[in-house]
């Protein structure tokens, strides 16, 4: 591999190699990234619910 | 329990309590992404750019980094899941339920990557997107088993109940795995064979090989992440109504 084009284009296999590569990528950061959206969400309705109560 | 000595019951009731599991999340985390970061680096770039090319299959061989290690998982993460439904049914420890049901997210996860992956491989290899082999349709039977043990879990109101019911349905599917694992040696398909687990030597090179061992155990510290960031978010669920919730959320307010 001498030039950076050349290792994007994987011996003419870039579209499948990149694909499966980014599908994955998208897949696991979702997999992180929601729960931690939905925890700040639960925190804001539970922190709400609790100064209601007082 | 008592052949059970004092200190290991204690210590087995401190860390499945909910409070205790959520202080030792926070506290694991940090480590398990420095960690997963340092594997998941060095595995890509042994991987796309140290690794020689394929004699045979060119560069396009180079998925197998993701969809090996990814099956793998897709694997793991179910026996997990079944060994927890074992332990919720048996000691009704609510730790194991939580960890259950968080798991099956990635589990999913790693499954769809696991077919995904390998059908933008089969397509430049075989020709087609995809076959029903023995091996691509016992693996798509696991996702559909991951995606049952979520909506069950959800359909369900009372979590006590939906928990017994995923526990019971994660070790009824259990017996898929076997099949998946050997279902290349059975029935003799398109799917090639095993070129790493066999008895011998592996059938592939050592500059392969090494990146392929490290994305596997990038992926192990990778589950313990995302489980334990979906599990946070069930414990709080779970325990809302308890004082160190309460407490929790006032810190944070």
């Amino acid at each position: 591999m001498n030039s950076f084009a050349e290792f994007l284009a994987m011996g003419g296999y870039g579209f499948y190699v990149w694909t499966a590569y980014g599908i994955a990528l998208v897949v696991l950061l979702l997999n992180v990234v929601l729960p931690l959206l939905q925890r700040k969400q639960l925190l804001r309705e539970l922190a709400l619910k609790q100064k209601r109560e007082k | 329990m008592s052949i059970i000595p004092a200190p290991i019951v204690r210590f087995y009731h401190r860390t499945a309590s909910p409070p205790h599991f959520y202080s030792l999340a926070n506290k694991l985390l940090p480590w398990l992404v420095g960690i997963f970061i340092l594997l998941a680096g060095a595995g890509l770039y042994g991987g796309l750019y140290l690794a020689p090319t394929d004699y045979q299959q060119g560069d396009s061989y180079r998925i197998i980094y993701i969809h090996v290690p990814a099956a793998w998982m897709s694997l793991f993460i179910y026996v997990i899941m079944a060994v927890m439904g074992a332990i919720s049914l048996i000691w009704r420890m609510k730790i194991a339920d939580v960890v259950l049901i968080s798991s099956a997210p990635i589990g999913a996860s790693f499954t769809f990557i696991a077919l995904v992956t390998g059908s933008l491989w089969g397509k430049p290899m075989w020709g087609t997107w995809w076959v029903w082999d023995a091996r691509l349709t016992s693996e798509l039977i696991l996702l559909f088993l991951y995606l049952g043990v979520i909506s069950l879990y959800g359909a369900i109101e009372d979590k006590r109940t939906a928990s017994r019911a995923v526990a019971i349905l994660a070790l009824v599917g259990v017996v898929n795995i076997p099949i998946i694992h050997y279902s290349v040696q059975w029935w003799n398909t398109l799917h090639q064979g095993p070129t790493v687990a066999k008895m011998d030597k592996p059938s592939i090179h050592i500059d392969m090989l090494i990146p392929l061992l490290l994305m596997a155990t990038a992926f192990k510290f990778y589950y313990a992440i995302a489980m334990l960031q979906v599990a946070k978010v069930e414990i709080l669920k779970r325990e809302q109504n308890m004082q160190w919730v309460k407490k929790l959320v006032e810190t944070k307010a």
